[in-house]
């Protein structure tokens, strides 16, 4: 059972309790009447579906009802650290890394080609 | 001229009982509820107007006799009051801003008692009911099965658990196969 950290319950809970919803840090333009069709599908449809660490919002549908942010390993799946919503993304040098994690994922990968 | 019908309220668990010998499971009395939504600025004038504290603390509870009011989110409260006593009312009094819904009669609850009712709830929810981080008062949303659950320890070996309606035929079913698991 994967146990994520919820900023506002403070204490890790069951993945059941939790939903996803997409890429965090995504503003909203300002002048969103006057941006370019292209300009507004950068905006709104376009994600980078990284391979390693993303950004995204979480709620804790079944728990307090909060959206929050998560830095999480799209490889792994590890949550690296949990964040309330509205607070800058933090620092991840100051987390712990996930390289060895990878690099049995990798081995996987390359075990199941050969 | 023809009798006048009249319908009859019924509640959702009416006449059912179960469990096992481990984990007894009594349908609740009916109760009144509501679903409050406040800022920080109003708790206390509703908690004044309440009768109860509001908390404001994850995971807790506070309660005034048959009045008890459930910390669900940092803005969110479940109240109960087990006398049936008028709680929108009572909110409204308060003059503070707020969110109050009547949520009565769409919640319904189970009362899971006995050595056995943390093992039976845990048969279909994944919070961690040992008494360390699930202390008598501790109260959270969470869930049971395929049902959003509100879950209210109100002793070491007792919970009130508390379901929309429409699940608990469910829910009573799922509680049943846990508390036969939780008598072996
Ligand atoms: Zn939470």
């Amino acid at each position: 059972m994967l146990l994520i950290y919820c900023p506002y319950c403070e204490e890790e809970r069951s993945e059941l309790e939790f939903r996803n919803a997409g890429d965090a840090h995504i503003a909203r333009p300002t002048n969103i009447a006057e941006i370019t069709d292209e300009e507004f599908e950068a905006y709104f449809f376009l994600r980078d579906n990284p391979k390693g660490v993303i950004f995204e919002r979480w709620r804790h549908i079944h728990g307090c009802g909060r959206f929050f942010n998560a830095a999480r390993d799209t490889v792994s799946d590890r949550f690296l650290t949990t964040y309330q919503a509205g607070e800058p993304k933090p620092d991840l040098n100051a987390q712990p890394k996930t390289s060895a994690t990878l690099e049995t994922y990798d081995e996987a990968l390359e075990g199941a080609a050969q | 001229m023809a009798d006048q019908a009249m319908a009859i309220r019924k509640a959702p668990l009416a006449g059912l009982r179960g469990g096992s010998h481990a984990a007894i499971l009594t349908p609740a009395a009916p109760a009144s509820r509501i679903s409050l939504r406040a800022a920080k600025d109003a708790v206390p004038a509703l908690s004044a107007a309440l009768g109860v504290t509001l908390p404001l603390r994850p995971k807790t509870s506070a309660s005034s006799g048959k009045r008890h009011a459930l910390w669900l989110g940092p803005d969110e409260w479940l109240v109960i009051d087990e006398d049936g006593a008028d709680l929108m009312a009572a909110a409204a009094s308060s003059g503070a801003l707020h969110s109050a819904v009547d949520v009565s009669h769409r919640n319904t609850a189970v009362i899971v008692s006995g050595p056995g009712a943390e093992v039976a709830i845990n048969s279909g929810c994944p919070q961690d009911l040992s008494l360390g981080l699930f202390p008598v008062g501790a109260c959270s949303r969470t869930v049971l099965g395929k049902a959003e659950i509100v879950l209210f320890r109100t002793s070491e070996d007792t919970f009130r658990l508390e379901c929309w309606r429409s699940f608990s035929p469910f829910v009573f079913g799922l509680l049943s196969e846990g508390a036969e698991d939780a008598a072996h």
